[in-house]
């Protein structure tokens, strides 16, 4: 792309050839899926804990414990019962956990929103934080703010993100009373504000329960900005990269000598040219966020799909961990394929 | 490394390493190898790296040494004391010394990320290699194949495998290995397809070299820098994945000392008993820093393509 061409704009032509490719990509996403349920299956199938007990309990007698594993067609070939499997999950039957006696999908419903207000926050922090801060260092590569950021990124790579989270704990809430304890909103406000987004906080503004709002973002911002850190790392890395290849091509050179200023090559210019990169980075920031939050979670008693997944292990409650396991593998193939497309749509050269 | 025919000691080891006549292939991989070294050693982050996984070695090597008491040995007499001279940092819940603790647990981190990449070189390497050589059908199954597993984010991937499998330190092991693969071939793949063309393949083939010979004595050269540079920084997650596991009571099992289960034992005791969260944390913090510093260096050195 050469200095003052008009921006792309993505023709009829190259809206074809994306379709095309697009239909390409969904044939690998339907193998990917496939593959992911085959993985849960195995899984569920390796269990050493015996289902039928789980649910009869070890007293029952054979006849009872015969039945069960009739209802359940363990007596049926694995091929049949891996099929039936899929038409269970097709039809977004995960079954049922025996943990709190609810369907799984019905659970998974429940728990999900706070996992997405958590990520996004998160990914938010991140962004924010990141971007300015690998573009800084990218462009004062060599001086102390490069340092800073290197530094930054290979310390946030290398923490264990439950110990941070615990020492978070430790510092502002038993020792400087800074942040609340668990869940996602105080005691009094639970339950005031349901729905439409089951994203506590903006429902809690949509509604106008201010205070409901306040406590609900006190919650949030601790766990958010540890979940954050590890981002941050991530996302100033890539963009630092991104941002020094960039630099190093000839059109920068061009707009120099044209008489550009270093605002507007850096921004105007390089940061242009980078912007799909970064979305694609930034998207699968939020896959590994997915991994995170099951810790955080855990340490900050955030009541989201990853503590769920957690509190199912601690219990054996399989067909929840693999109702969970599945859904953010759905998540991860769903946003690696909404990244292929936009690639694709937004960056001339895959044409 | 001295050979009798060169007799690098008459003119000295360091000319030997460094004269441009290199009459041997040993001399000739002697010299690479120094090159590398004095690469590294420029790169001072790269040494704090080193030096940090070396004294880790050291502590896993000479644990009884190094520790203060016997880190099995319970005492409820002198249960969550705080750090002080006899108890460098403090004792846990059973009245265990922490520091000793933490010594012995080195030995479990250094088993589990070794383990694993004793694993996940091999596989990784053979499936991506095969995959990028013969290419075809082949290549697409492997391919697909290693998508699936790259779809899941690793812990949670970990986590149901460590969960299907029960917990322990050989299934999280195990359960690591299953997420850490994919990366490697997908990496050896790519280096691979850079010389899958090439003259002195065909030239191999010619001569009648199979596919085992062509990979072992041509594509595991060209795939090992990068392979390891990879797998160095790979460590770090490593050892971040199991800690997690450790945390989530999926890894090594009580009473062994494992740092991500020192830290998640210490979670009750959080705001009472600072020092056993605190330490095992630091521990983890520190050894993932040292692979991650090390793997930057050895790609300066090893893999200067990827700058």
């Amino acid at each position: 792309m050469t200095v003052g061409s008009p921006p792309y704009r993505p023709d009829g032509r190259a809206w074809l050839s994306a379709a095309r490719k697009v239909g390409t990509s969904l044939s690998v996403v339907a193998i990917t899926l496939f593959g992911l349920l085959v993985i849960t299956f195995v899984v569920g199938r390796m269990v050493p804990a015996d289902p039928v007990i789980a649910i009869i309990g070890d007293q029952a007698d054979q006849a009872a414990y015969d039945r069960v594993y009739q209802e359940l067609g363990l007596d049926r070939p694995l091929v049949v019962q891996f099929g039936t499997y899929v038409r269970d999950i097709a039809t977004l039957d995960f079954g049922r956990s025996h943990l709190s006696r609810n369907e799984v999908a019905t659970d998974l419903a429940r728990v999900f929103p706070a996992t997405v207000e958590l990520a996004t926050a998160a990914l938010l922090i991140g962004t924010l934080l990141g971007v300015p801060l690998g573009v800084v260092a990218a462009v004062r590569r060599g001086t102390w703010i490069d340092q800073v950021a290197r530094v930054v990124g290979l310390v946030g790579y290398s923490t264990p993100i439950f110990w941070l989270g615990m020492i978070v704990i430790l510092i502002f809430y038993a020792g400087l009373g800074w942040i609340p304890a668990g869940n996602r909103v105080g005691l009094y406000y639970e339950g005031l504000v349901e729905g439409p987004t089951g994203f506590l906080v903006l429902d809690a503004v949509l509604a106008a329960e201010w205070d409901v709002a306040k406590s609900a973002l006190g919650h949030l911002v601790a766990p958010a900005l540890v979940l954050g850190w590890a981002n941050t790392a991530y996302i100033s890395r890539m963009s630092r990269s991104f941002m020094l290849e960039q630099l190093n091509q000839e059109y920068i050179l061009t707009a120099r000598a044209k008489g550009a200023t270093n605002n507007s090559v850096i921004w105007r210019h390089a940061f242009a040219n980078m912007r799909v990169q970064l979305l694609t980075v930034i998207a699968l920031a939020y896959c590994g966020l997915l991994d995170g939050t099951v810790l955080i979670e855990t340490v900050f008693g955030w009541p989201g799909l990853g503590q769920y997944l957690t509190t199912a292990l601690f219990f054996a409650d399989m067909n929840a961990v693999l109702g969970a396991v599945l859904l953010i593998g759905l998540i991860s193939v769903g946003i690696n394929l909404l990244c292929d497309v936009a690639y694709r749509l937004l960056d001339p050269r895959t044409k | 490394m001295t050979d009798a025919s060169q007799n690098p000691g008459r003119r000295g080891l360091r000319a030997w390493l460094v004269e441009e006549d290199v009459t041997s292939h040993r001399q000739a991989v002697a010299q690479g190898a120094y090159r590398g070294l004095v690469g590294l050693t420029s790169s001072p982050i790269a040494v704090i790296g080193l030096v940090i996984v070396i004294l880790l070695v050291l502590a896993a090597a000479f644990a009884p040494w190094i520790a203060t008491h016997d880190p099995y040995r319970q005492d409820l007499s002198r249960t969550l004391l705080p750090p002080s001279a006899a108890n460098w940092m403090g004792t846990d819940d059973l009245g265990r010394d922490v520091w000793s603790r933490l010594v012995y647990g080195s030995r479990t981190t250094l088993y589990i990320t070794m383990l694993v990449t004793v694993i996940v070189a091999p596989i990784g390497f053979l499936i991506g290699a095969v995959s990028g050589y013969v290419g075809g059908w082949l290549d697409t199954v492997l391919m697909r194949l290693t998508d699936i597993f790259l779809a899941f984010p690793s812990l949670v991937l970990a986590l149901a495998f460590s969960a299907a499998l029960g917990p322990g330190i050989g299934n999280a092991v195990l359960a690591i290995a299953l997420t850490i693969w994919p990366p490697v071939a997908r990496l050896a793949r790519a280096e691979t397809l850079t010389v899958r063309g090439s003259d002195y393949l065909a030239s191999a083939r010619l001569q009648g070299a199979g596919l085992g010979r062509v990979l072992w004595w041509h594509l595991v050269p060209i795939c090992l820098p990068s392979i390891i540079v990879r797998l160095t920084l790979n460590m770090a997650s490593v050892i971040l994945t199991a800690a997690g596991l450790g945390f989530l009571g999926l890894g090594a099992q009580p009473p062994i000392a494992e740092w991500g289960a020192m830290a998640a034992a210490g979670r009750q005791y959080l705001i009472d008993a600072w020092w056993l969260t605190t330490f095992p944390g630091l521990a983890i913090l520190l050894v993932s820093l040292a692979f991650n510093l090390l793997g930057d260096g050895l790609r300066d050195v090893l893999d200067p393509r990827s700058g």
